[in-house]
């Protein structure tokens, strides 16, 4: 029985997740609100990648904005181009260039190479710089900055080619979702359930990833990695795996976010705003199942009302929230939650 | 995964041999020429003062520090390894300060070890019950009673053992042990000296130690190390009775400082 | 001639913003393992007090002189705080060191935004330093050269305090045995104060020479910190030479890449630069140890 539990417990807590956002949520928010709940989805399908490379994996990540891009910006042009039409090509190009379209926009005109390449592109970025970086075990504080780098190079690169990815202004003005018009609230209401159906995939697949043998390796890895080599495996080839899954989650996280927020520009990728998803996984608890998306979400919701209301006090409040985090939970405010919850219950078991 | 029993043909054909290995950590050979057979069946014991280069030599073998000479076994040059290839090769070993997966429980240490026969497809599987070979390992070390309990908890000794334990689950035909019984108490030394010689009946087994008691009672063949090389190889009444050996312990002992 | 020159030139003074930014780091993160990645906000916090200097001894070709030192006590008090409120707690957690400063910097940014308001406030050049020089063909600004002189003399003060006193050798004792150096008598708490205290002045300097040459600016932090910290990283922990040619090398390479392409590309070729460097050479980045793999 109590095993039981604790194998299937979590699947409970992710169908009840699931119930929420999909059935509930639709029924009582406003489209307003369910677009912006759908945002916040997409940027928790990112940590739970996270969740995997830096909470069970150890390897924190902090230029994860650079594979929620890759998957952003294939997403965001590929709607342009169906925005455009079957000939046309994208309005921002006749505004700051010459009219005409690189090369390597024409394949994102098929909807079916798009969705490859919102899988394989992060997929294959992720697994060359990761076999760069973890065979030459560069690990811990080098692989932060090498990351976070990584970010930092990607949104200069975006912001300097205006003629090719729309610049600073990124890209926007999306009418048609793969045949569906965006401006129709039935189908804003779908894209949306399609994002949290995916933040719910992830979850079971990362569930299954734990209680496999895979994810106690990882585990393994992330506290003893040398120790790992004298088992027969090479911790490289575990990191990368975790390294390249999460990568796949933050581009399918991007490539959702594109249409929801109707925008996807540099700001959205950049070091900044990967060190928002971090954000979200540490107040939620990075080694559990459920905290990084719960607190992605919570993250989300924080950064939307507050910046409502005030608008300057939001970088204050993500700062605060770091420090306090960090310095007060560092296995996030649900093992917080659960330190509390066992000191209220122990005196009882004291006491037979 | 299969713990195979070898038949007896094969019997006295597994064993690591070591010819001229040398390593030079910048000019200074911290290993020097070494010459060794270790022979399966045999409880072998490596000893000698502080520097001797002992742990360095096991180093060598296992792929963590480069070397030159030759270091084979079943027609495998280890030195052109790397660690966990050596490791699926059929050669273990274990470090001074006993290192296990803390967060882990037992099970999942010794289960963990047994990965090394696992296709990548497998590892995406939960572990359903226990599989025959951990179970087996979990008798043999005696930690049976404790296999749910987090690594992290056990005693000094028993995360020896649990080590030990994870060698016999990646079914290590070679294994190279660091200092085993370094802090255990004369009780616990008694059982992990019974343990080696019950597993080193079908396996080569070799032991840094520094404890002459301990050496004396379970020591099939002990080789004295000294600045790096050989200095004399032989039972242990042989060893004991060596004036050079005596020298080497009494005399000038404490030549150089451990490096590792 | 000038396609060689001109980068050759900038590129050493940038090397030169680069390794006053790093020196600091080298300290904080080369000696005492913090991730500090607020330091890029304290570069900042020296920047502004160049801008406020100014705002008080109006004539330039004094304010800058005052605002050296200054900014090195502003920078540093920032540090020594941030140090005694937060980083005392995490010295056994160097990763996490890592995400609570970057809370600190989010914290200073908006501070500064707050404060100075979001766009950048410019940094009147000294008289003195008004005018160039021409090499080769290149009209060689004397600001630049400023900083690579300030940069010269930052590390020549470091190093010999590192090497030759008495501080240095507590600073040395305490990274390498912290037990052993409180036995015989180190306070190790106030030499890691006094240590993130110089690094994070050290900082205050780099941003009195930045300001001079792109003003102030909230957001002017983050340029720095990645290319400081990649210095560092390339340059190999625990001395300072590596420190200087790292950097040196990072700012002439990104000055060259940035007149052969652009500015952004040159970014990018920097850092495919450093990956690859650290594919070639690795060491120092990771420690095998065998006695105990823990």
């Amino acid at each position: 029985m109590k095993s039981l539990v604790r194998t299937f417990g979590p699947l409970v807590a992710i169908a009840v997740l699931a119930v929420l956002l999909l059935v509930v949520a639709p029924a009582v928010l406003s489209p307003f609100r369910l677009n912006n709940l759908g945002k916040y989805c997409c940027w928790a399908i990112a940590a739970v990648g996270i969740g995997l490379a830096w909470g069970r994996g150890g390897m924190l990540v902090m230029g994860q904005g650079v594979f929620f891009g890759i998957g952003g910006y294939a997403m965001a042009m590929h709607l342009k181009l169906e925005a455009a039409g079957p000939e046309g090509i994208p309005d921002f190009m006749l505004l700051y260039g010459d009219g005409t379209m690189p090369g390597w926009w024409e394949p994102f005109r098929s909807g079916a190479f798009t969705l490859f390449a919102i899988i394989a592109l992060p997929a294959v970025a992720a697994a060359i710089l990761g076999y760069a970086i973890f065979k030459r075990r560069v690990k811990g504080a080098y692989f932060a900055i090498l990351t976070q780098a990584l970010a930092v190079v990607f949104a200069t690169l975006l912001i300097a080619t205006i003629q090719e990815t729309g610049g600073f202004n990124g890209l926007n003005q999306f009418t048609f979702f793969f045949g569906y018009n965006l401006y129709d609230p039935v189908n804003k209401k779908m894209v949306y359930s399609i994002a949290a159906g995916l933040l719910i995939g992830c979850l079971v697949l990362v569930w299954q990833l734990y209680r496999s043998r895979f994810g106690e390796l990882l585990i393994a890895t992330r506290d003893a990695e040398e120790r790992v080599r004298f088992l027969g495996h090479d911790p490289a080839n575990v990191k990368l795996a975790a390294f390249v899954v999460a990568a796949v989650m933050a581009s399918i996280g991007g490539a959702m976010f594109a249409p929801i927020a109707g925008i996807i520009s540099p700001s959205d990728v950049d070091a900044t705003a990967s060190i928002f998803l971090i954000a979200g996984v540490a107040l939620g608890g990075r080694a559990l199942l459920l905290g990084p998306a719960l607190g992605a979400l919570a993250v989300g919701y924080g950064r939307s009302t507050l910046s409502e209301s005030f608008p300057d006090q939001w970088t204050y409040f993500l700062g605060a929230l770091f420090i306090a985090v960090i310095l007060l939970f560092p296995a996030g405010l649900a093992s917080a939650v659960g330190r509390a919850a066992r000191l209220v219950v122990r005196p009882k078991e004291a006491t037979p | 995964m299969k713990i195979d029993h070898p038949s007896p043909d094969d019997l006295g054909q597994d064993y690591l041999e070591i010819r001229g290995l040398t390593v030079d950590f910048d000019g200074f050979k911290a290993v020097d020429g070494v010459d060794l057979t270790l022979l399966q069946g045999r409880v072998h014991f490596l000893i000698g003062p502080n520097g001797a280069g002992k742990t360095t030599l096991v180093d060598a073998a296992t792929g963590l520090v480069p070397a030159t000479g030759l270091a084979r076994y079943r027609n495998q040059d280890l030195l052109s390894m790397r660690s966990h290839k050596i490791v699926r090769a059929g050669v273990g070993r274990t470090f001074q300060t006993a290192t296990v997966f803390e967060e882990l429980s037992v099970l999942q240490n010794l289960d963990i070890a047994g990965g090394v026969h696992r296709s990548p497809f497998a590892l995406l599987r939960a572990r359903r019950g226990v599989p025959s070979y951990v179970a087996e390992a979990l008798e043999t070390v005696g930690l049976a009673d404790l296999r749910d309990r987090p690594a992290g908890v056990l005693a000094h000794g028993q995360k020896q053992w649990l080590e030990i334990g994870m060698l016999l689950v990646q079914d290590a035909r070679v294994m190279l042990l660091d200092e085993p019984v370094a802090g255990m108490s004369a009780e616990e030394r008694e059982e992990t000296g019974a343990l080696l010689q019950r597993i080193g009946e079908e396996r080569t087994i070799v032991v840094i130690e520094h404890d002459m008691d301990f050496v004396r009672e379970f020591a099939d063949v002990v080789t004295v190390m000294h600045a790096g090389k050989v200095l004399m190889e032989g039972s242990v009444t042989e060893i004991q009775a060596s004036p050079e050996v005596q020298e080497v312990y009494l005399g000038r002992t404490v030549e150089g400082t451990s490096h590792a | 001639m000038d396609s060689f020159t001109t980068p050759l030139l900038a590129g050493t003074a940038t090397g030169a913003l680069l390794l006053i930014a790093a020196l600091g780091l080298a300290l904080t993160f080369g000696q005492m393992g913090v991730i500090n990645m607020a330091h890029g906000e304290f570069l900042m916090a020296g920047a502004y007090t160049a801008f406020v200097t100014q705002q008080i001894v109006t004539n330039a070709d004094i304010s800058i002189v005052v605002a050296l030192p200054a900014a090195f006590v502003v920078a540093g008090l920032l540090g020594l705080l941030l140090e005694v409120t937060v980083i005392t707690w995490m010295y056994r957690r160097p990763l996490d060191t890592l995400l609570v400063t970057v809370g600190v910097g989010l914290v200073l940014q908006q501070l500064a935004k707050d404060i100075f308001g979001a766009q950048g406030d410019p940094v009147r050049t000294p008289t003195w330093l008004d005018g160039n020089i021409d090499v080769f063909g290149y009209h060689w600004p004397y600001r630049q050269m400023f900083t690579i002189v300030l940069a010269v003399m930052a590390l020549i003060a470091l190093a010999a305090l590192l090497k030759y006193s008495a501080f240095g050798r507590q600073i040395r004792a305490t990274v390498q045995n912290r037990d052993l150096a409180e036995t015989v008598g180190i306070r190790t708490r106030a030499v890691d104060r006094i240590t993130f205290f110089i690094g994070s002045g050290l900082a205050g300097i780099g941003g009195v020479a930045v300001s001079l040459i792109s003003g102030t600016n909230p957001r002017l932090g983050t340029t720095y910190i990645i290319s400081a910290f990649l210095v560092v990283v390339a340059g190999g922990l625990g001395q300072l030479k590596g420190t200087v040619i790292a950097a040196f090398a990072v700012g002439i390479a990104t000055s060259f890449f940035a007149d052969w392409t652009s500015a952004s590309m040159a970014q990018v070729a920097t850092f495919a630069l450093v990956v690859v460097f650290l594919q070639l050479r690795p060491q120092g980045l990771f420690v095998v140890r065998s006695r105990g793999l823990a």
